[in-house]
């Protein structure tokens, strides 16, 4: 019994982290209906210059989040007004393309540069540091900040969507970009802070993940499939719903696991299907038709 | 070191007596290989009211979106208090002072009604319009301003689509067909309240298909025939037959 409840709980942990991997996702096309194939590859990017920023500063990975966060969110407003404005339009496929071309760009820089040798960040005592609940039951402490840092990274973005004038740049911008420039409002400007702050965030989730688990460069498209899985189980429009959504596919993962080592990933794109099929617009859509 | 008039008061011979807040001069627009407007002219003095008026299709919205920046157009075409802004773009149009109410009202179905008027005014714009001025203006936003701007009537939308254009404090507002769709005593509900917009000192162009509505409320009249200007004048100076023939081009 303990086994099963353990499961679920390292689930949900879990679950927060992909819950980050999908709101930078969600939030870039929910502003500019941009669909990022090379956000997982930016989340292994981030991995590795937290790597860098480690080993050459000294830091531990989780204080060199106060340098990889802005230099991810710059990179990504440079990517979005260098580059991503210009394949935006009524055309959904060139956006796609081009960050399609992206990944395999930053996959195979990486390679370059790293080898494809596994990675790990070390965070020290904390790595091992655990927490009892019950006898049989004991939450790591790392998972446990890892959640608490997702829960906070989504009651951020809430905070930011919908209580800030940034946010309502975001949402008025989404709903009718030509509009929005009446405001005086440059689009190209919203777009390139939206990149920028999914990026951000990609930057946290980056090294919680490199903390987590070894990464190498090609570990990237299925952090995007994970991602992509919380959005639409969750719900497109809805961030709470993301973060649900990443718990869920977690906690299945965890399940799936827990019945057999090697059905892990598969109970978990199991339960996306099973949502895609029952309620294709997902558990807590905002968002209609 | 700005060079000082000979004759104090009196303007250079070659410009006109006062320079115009607005002047578009022979202006051209295109969709695509559609060309929209053809050498369209038109003044707007400081605080006045000119209508526009014109068939479906003569160019009107083409005229208030060139004049707004959302359609390219030669940089001198458009006269902006001295400043050549042809062309926009239009993010910066608004920075100078012109706000545009857009057909069909176009508000931000994803925001508040209050949201709908605090990002009209997110410039930042010195002016005699903040939030508790236009909700004195339009007293039933008061009431709804936490509700979604799809959940207003169509009166009250448009009085959220005029009320975001004044927060950006403009100094010449293009309302583009502000009674569209809308009940007649709702239209002369909101133009009742145009002489208190022009009192605090903004000109405003309406765009209008309802000609006795646009001849009563303006100064002057520029009426449009498929993208030119076929008649222009005091509004107290044309005739119906003018107009009608202008207007239907018989």
């Amino acid at each position: 019994m303990t086994e099963w409840i353990n499961a679920i709980v390292q689930g949900v942990l879990i679950g927060g982290l992909y819950a980050m991997f999908a709101a930078g996702l969600s939030l870039i096309f929910g502003i500019m209906r941009l669909v990022n194939i090379a956000h997982g590859d930016l989340i292994v990017l981030a991995a590795y210059i937290a790597l860098v920023t480690a080993t050459t500063l000294g830091l531990n990975p989780i204080v060199a989040l106060v340098i990889v966060v802005p230099a991810m969110a710059l990179i990504g407003y440079g990517l979005q007004r260098g580059l991503l404005n210009f394949t935006l339009g009524d055309d959904l496929l060139p956006p796609l393309l081009v960050t399609f071309g992206l990944s395999v760009i930053i996959q195979n820089g990486l390679l370059e540069l790293f080898t494809a040798d596994s990675r790990r960040l070390q965070a020290g005592a904390i790595e091992v540091a655990t927490i009892p609940v019950v006898p049989g039951i004991s939450i790591g402490v790392l998972p446990l900040l890892q959640f608490a840092l997702a829960v906070a990274v989504i009651a951020g973005m809430q905070f930011v969507f919908y209580r800030t004038a940034l946010g309502r740049a975001f949402r008025a911008t989404s709903d009718d970009p030509a509009v929005a420039q009446l405001m005086g409002l440059d689009n190209r400007h919203v777009f390139a802070l939206g990149m920028a702050l999914s990026l951000a965030i990609v930057a946290i989730a980056g090294v919680l993940l490199a903390v987590r688990t070894n990464f190498d460069p090609a570990i990237g498209p299925a952090r995007l499939i994970f991602g992509f899985e919380a959005v639409i189980i969750g719900g497109l429009g809805s961030l709470w719903g993301t973060l649900l959504g990443g718990i869920l596919l977690g906690v299945a993962q965890g399940i799936g696991a827990e019945l057999d080592p090697g059905w892990q990933m598969l109970a978990g794109h199991l339960a996306f299907l099973v949502v895609l099929a029952v309620r294709p617009e997902g558990l807590f859509a905002k968002i209609r038709g | 070191m700005p060079e000082t008039p000979l004759y104090p008061g009196l303007s250079p011979i070659s410009t006109p007596l006062s320079d115009p807040l607005l002047e578009v001069d022979a202006v051209d627009a295109f969709y695509g290989d559609f060309q929209a407007l053809f050498g369209v002219s038109m003044r707007v003095e400081a605080g006045a009211i000119v209508a526009v008026i014109g068939a479906n299709g003569a160019g009107k919205s083409t005229l208030l979106k060139t004049i707004a920046g959302l359609m390219a157009a030669r940089r001198d075409a458009i006269r902006f208090a001295g400043a050549a802004i042809g062309g926009g773009p239009a993010y910066a149009t608004v920075a100078r002072g012109i706000a545009l109410v857009p057909e069909g009202r176009r508000l931000f179905p994803s925001l508040s009604v209050e949201e709908n008027l605090l990002i009209g005014g997110q410039l930042g714009r010195p002016g005699p319009w903040t939030l508790v001025r236009v909700y004195d203006l339009f007293p039933v936003l008061a009431e709804r301003r936490r509700l979604p701007s799809t959940a207003l009537s169509g009166g009250q939308q448009q009085m959220v689509a005029i009320g975001r254009a004044l927060m950006s404090n403009p100094k010449l507002i293009l309302c583009d067909e502000i009674s569209l769709g809308l009940a007649p005593i709702v239209v002369r509900d909101i133009y009742a309240r145009l002489p208190s917009i022009v009192a605090e000192g903004a000109a405003v162009v309406i765009v209008e298909q309802d000609i006795v509505q646009a001849l009563s409320a303006s100064s002057h009249v520029y009426c449009l025939q498929e993208g030119r200007v076929a008649l222009a004048g005091a509004a107290g100076a044309l005739t119906r037959e003018a107009i009608s023939a202008a207007y239907f081009g018989v």
